[in-house]
């Protein structure tokens, strides 16, 4: 966009993808949690939580009169608010940003949806490149018996709207399964850090660390205290390594 | 970004897609109703759509203009989440059943406003890629100073935050801002003229002058025109004799609803 100017964004942007029910919203919270220990600025963003459009999201659900088009207008407009209001001030003021959900989730639903891929990126085009997007991979079956203990299977979490099987168990699977392939595309179109989420849940919060670690060394100032910690312990190695080899001699 | 031109192709619908563009105070919407008004006493159907009126979208832009939270991005988004509902529901059904669509704006008119808010034409081409081309679309021209005395003067006393422009700063004068803001869009619409083939109308002539104008083309366009059973008014007589009502007493029925 010609007005808006995407210098500077001293924070970093993580996303965090994966389908309906596999743990991230839990994980997110960890994740903040342990940033925020260590003394990092986090903001949590979610999918449809702006303030000008999630009014007008929940009365258009509850009316079921969205088209396909619309349907993604509506979710880019709702990004767009949030991306200007939370996410590029948080980016400036040097915040990590943990997007729970990101464009992906709005180009899967809306591809889905029988949306053209190019028109989806065209219209996102305007999004900050997130600098790193973890991917909780699942298989529907596990995804559906997990949904299922935990909070059950809900209409649009079904695709109810698109009437792909005859039960809510059904549809949920085809549309899910569906999901989970176009984000598997997405994965190696878009670099996507793919995560195991079958998992238990102590082994994947740990693999998102790992990805989360090197992406923060050298923004905040914890980061840079560790960076100079790491450097004067491998002084003081060189150093005991020097007086090592002088020590024959000596 | 992919540099990919807009398709925007010619349809195939047996309707007739009609729509008039300009800049506020240009008198198109009076030059849209008296059309109206003609193709309805001769018999045809019309359907009739108004820019950024889709019972989705209006409440969440009156919000956001009253709170003045909409960025030159959200304006854009939240237009263009208008025009594709009412594409979807209101333009398109009609256009699909035979009869005539009036659209008074369409999306040249966010290419006009939203570029002159700063926005990249190129993004918004392919915004907008899902749209149709109109059978005609009338671009009626008049200098700022024009307008600017025509809406001070007559239709609306003051000139409104949004339509003056007022979101990007260019003056904290509103008469001085809403000059330079459709100024600017006064050229972006000079532009789309070549690139869209707009229909120039002058719109500092007599308004009976204009619509001596827009007629004359309109029937040119229609010539080829056939409207489909069942959308032509005079249908209804023979539907009421159908019903061994006489004629008379039907229509008459007809025009108490009305």
């Amino acid at each position: 966009m010609t007005y808006l100017s995407l210098k500077g964004l001293k924070g970093k942007l993580i996303a965090i993808e994966g389908p309906d029910g596999v743990g991230r919203s839990t994980h997110i919270e960890a994740i903040q949690n342990w940033l925020e220990v260590q003394g990092y600025g986090v903001l949590t963003t979610g999918w449809t939580r702006s303030a000008l459009m999630s009014k007008t999201i929940e009365i258009a659900k509850q009316g079921n009169i969205l088209d396909p088009w619309s349907y993604s207008l509506l979710y880019a407009t709702d990004f767009a608010d949030r991306l200007e209001h939370q996410i590029i001030p948080a980016l400036r003021s040097g915040f990590v940003v943990l997007a729970d959900r990101y464009i992906y989730t709005a180009f899967a639903r809306n591809v889905v949806r029988g949306c053209d891929r190019v028109w989806m990126r065209d219209v996102f085009g305007f999004a900050v490149v997130p600098d790193l997007v973890c991917y909780l991979r699942i298989d529907v079956d596990t995804l559906a018996l997990r949904v299922i203990e935990s909070k059950g299977m809900n209409y649009w979490e079904s695709g109810m709207d698109m009437r792909l099987g005859a039960d809510l168990y059904e549809s949920f699977k085809k549309y899910q399964g569906l999901l989970i392939e176009e984000f598997d595309r997405m994965a190696e179109e878009f670099g996507f850090q793919v995560v195991d989420a079958r998992r238990p849940p102590e082994e994947i919060q740990e693999a998102l660390r790992a990805r989360i670690l090197p992406i923060l060394t050298g923004s905040g100032r914890r980061a840079r205290a560790a960076e100079k910690l790491a450097e004067k312990a491998e002084k003081l190695a060189e150093k005991a390594e020097a007086s090592k080899d002088h020590a024959p001699s000596a | 970004m992919t540099s990919k031109a807009g398709p925007l192709q010619s349809h195939a619908y047996p309707g007739k897609l009609i729509v008039v563009e300009g800049i506020d105070g240009s008198g198109k919407s009076t030059q849209l109703s008296l059309v109206r008004k003609w193709l309805e006493s001769r018999g045809f159907n019309i359907f009739f759509t108004e820019w950024n009126s889709s019972e989705l979208v209006k409440e969440t832009t009156k919000r956001g203009k009253k709170t003045k939270v909409l960025t030159p991005l959200t304006f854009s988004l939240l237009h263009a989440t208008d025009f594709a509902n009412r594409m979807y529901h209101q333009i398109l059904p009609p256009l699909k059943a035979g009869m005539i669509v009036l659209a008074d704006r369409y999306m040249y008119t966010a290419f006009a406003r939203d570029t002159a808010r700063g926005m990249s034409p190129q993004w918004l081409r392919h915004l907008y890629s899902f749209a149709i081309k109109p059978d005609l679309a009338f671009y009626f021209k008049v200098p700022i100073e024009v307008s600017v005395a025509r809406l001070l003067g007559g239709t609306r006393a003051e000139l409104k935050y949004y339509e003056a422009g007022m979101d990007l700063g260019l003056s904290t004068n509103v008469v001085e801002s809403f000059k330079i803001f459709q100024s600017r869009a006064l050229d972006e619409y000079d532009k789309l003229v070549d690139e869209f083939g707009l229909t120039v109308i002058d719109a500092t002539q007599e308004i009976d002058e204009q619509q001596e104008m827009v007629r004359e083309i309109v029937s040119k366009m229609l010539g080829s025109y056939k409207p489909k059973r069942g959308t032509h008014a005079k249908r209804e007589a023979i539907f009421w004799r159908r019903f061994d009502i006489p004629e008379s007493e039907g229509t008459q029925g007809q025009a108490d609803r009305h």
